[in-house]
């Protein structure tokens, strides 16, 4: 083994004092939260833990999020398809303000993405004396916290897609449609293979924050136990109303949901680097 | 952009490809409905009472108090993270180590965790009798039901931003400067403080802009862990909730047509800085 260290390598020191800190930081701000939810789920056992998930309340509350997921979810993925199919595929003004625009929701607060929705359907708001004349009802039911899910997952799955297609070009598509394929069978049978992981990648991550959704949700839920509280909003419930195992049981649900998503994000990332690198690069 | 204008403007430019006209008019019917229309309610709402009426609902102690709040504190975790992720991200590049894709995998925690499970963790974790705020109290320190509680909240759900925008730009700068910089002299840390650093402006300035975007919006984490009493640790975002409670739907949503316009300030701030990443690159 040489003496000489390599001129960009750092001292074992510096390395040793780097490392400590990352490490640390880590463990401190990420691993101790999640262990904490793991260790109070299960601290009276594990047959605690299941009553808490079982329990007719917690169980309304899972079916309610996969079910705002589940339609929240396919029209995000619609959408993004159809914004980076413009943006990737044609020549237009305004392009580079649009993309602006789809990423806004990002960066807007969840609490205002569902303030403006009430702005909008609450009974002060825009909407909301005429819909309900007709018995529609938006806020405190499902079809505000699907509104609302959809504000802030509104860019995951187009922002994955935009740079992936910009960076593959026209080239395929063109020759499959001067060849006379139809516009439908050039998008099945050649763009959506060479995106497909691209947009797997995007609708994970669009799931999970779906799934996970507090802010925005919380303002348009109304918090009408059985009927309008998804699993996040069951949490903040029992939390507050200090039943912490029981609110422990569905956090430490939700974490495993997440812990799921990172090791398939991160099995994503492995095994299909090269396309998902395209999009990382911009 | 009016329908005959477009559509002639569709029928010049159409190329081989189809559905321009489709797609185009899908993704802006989509985005105006779901994003655009309701943004334009908040601001109606906002100044419904005219200029004067969005001042007053402004500008009362207790909603300045949460504004200063919320983005100073946003302020200090971006710096925060900013530094430490650094450091987080020079390890991840630059070292080999056991466990290095597993902590790799673990930055991204705070973005897949849902927030009120965080918020509730780091509650736990920072009372009084939890496991860190027991430590802390013994020194006299107070994180939980503070305003550093709602520091530690953003510090952690902004961490990914910092790293995630550093991570490529390290592992795709070139060693060559590095090297050059050591034939002339330079100790490994001046290289890192001198040559390093200044490389990476642009790509920590804009991850410290998203984490602070993100801090000062966020609600789920912080609730639990802040305490939230008016004028000392209670946010913007959770302000609007009270005030929405109260059917103040103005002042609510002056608050949010606040933080809106410092979503566009950053939103804007943030292509800027991209633009001069991708030029420095």
């Amino acid at each position: 083994m040489s003496k000489f260290r390599p001129a960009t390598e750092d001292p074992l020191l510096l390395r040793v004092t780097l490392g400590v800190v990352a490490i640390g930081f880590v463990a401190l701000f990420l691993v101790l939260p999640l262990v904490i939810v793991f260790k109070e789920a299960f601290a009276s056992g594990i047959r605690i833990f299941w009553t808490g998930i079982t329990e007719p309340d917690a169980l309304s509350s899972v079916r309610l999020s996969l079910l705002v997921a589940a339609i929240a979810v396919p029209f995000n993925t619609l959408f993004g398809i159809a914004a980076a199919w413009t943006i990737a595929k044609f020549d237009f003004p305004g392009k580079a303000f649009l993309v602006t625009l789809i990423d806004l929701p990002f960066s807007v607060s969840p609490v205002v993405s569902g303030l403006i929705y009430v702005l909008v359907f609450g009974m002060q708001g825009w909407f909301g004396p005429a819909l309900a004349d007709y018995d529609v009802h938006i806020l405190f039911a499902l079809p505000g916290l699907v509104l609302a899910t959809i504000f802030v997952t509104f860019p995951f799955v187009a922002r994955e897609l935009i740079p992936l297609m910009v960076d593959q070009g026209r080239d395929e598509e063109e020759a499959a449609v001067s060849l006379g394929a139809s516009g439908f069978s050039t998008f099945w049978n050649v763009t959506l293979p060479n995106i497909k992981w691209g947009l797997l990648y995007g609708v994970l991550l669009c799931n999970a924050r779906a799934l996970g959704e507090f802010g925005a949700v919380s303002v348009v839920s109304g918090h009408i136990r059985g009927a309008t509280m998804t699993m996040p909003l069951h949490v903040e419930l029992l939390y507050n109303n200090y039943d912490y195992v029981g609110a422990f049981s569905v956090a430490a649900l939700l974490a495993m949901l997440a812990l799921l998503t990172l090791a398939l994000k991160t099995l994503l990332e492995w095994r299909y680097a090269d396309e998902l690198a395209a999009v990382h690069r911009h | 952009m009016s329908a005959i204008g477009l559509s002639t403007f569709a029928r010049r430019n159409r190329g081989v490809l189809p559905g321009f006209g489709l797609s185009l008019g899908f993704t802006v019917f989509y985005l105006s409905m779901i994003v655009l229309i309701p943004l334009l309610a908040l601001f109606a709402r906002a100044f419904s009472n005219g200029m004067d009426g969005f001042w007053t609902a402004i500008s009362t102690p207790r909603v300045l108090a949460s504004l200063r709040l919320s983005f100073g504190m946003a302020a200090l975790a971006a710096l925060i993270d900013s530094v430490f992720g650094f450091v987080i991200a020079w390890v991840l590049v630059r070292y080999r180590f056991p466990g290095k894709s597993f902590l790799d995998a673990l930055i991204d925690l705070p973005f897949a965790l849902p927030t009120a499970v965080a918020g509730i963790a780091l509650s736990t974790l920072y009372a009084p009798n939890g496991w860190i705020g027991s430590l802390l109290i013994t020194h006299g320190i107070r994180i939980a039901y503070t305003p550093w509680g709602v520091l530690v909240a953003m510090t952690f759900i902004g961490l990914p931003f910092t790293v995630r925008t550093l991570q490529p730009v390290l592992s795709e700068q070139g060693q060559d400067v590095e090297e050059a910089a050591a034939t002339l002299g330079a100790t490994r840390l001046q290289t890192i403080a001198r040559v390093i650093v200044p490389m990476l402006v642009p790509a920590m300035l804009t991850g410290a802009a998203m984490a602070f975007a993100r801090g000062v919006g966020e609600y789920g984490s912080i609730i639990f862990l802040a305490g939230n009493l008016p004028m000392i640790s209670e946010i913007a975002p959770l302000l609007i909730i009270t005030k929405l409670e109260q059917y103040d739907y103005a002042g609510a949503a002056a608050i949010g047509a606040v933080m809106l316009m410092a979503s566009f300030v950053m939103l804007l701030a943030l292509n800027g800085l991209q633009g001069w990443a991708a030029k420095r690159r």
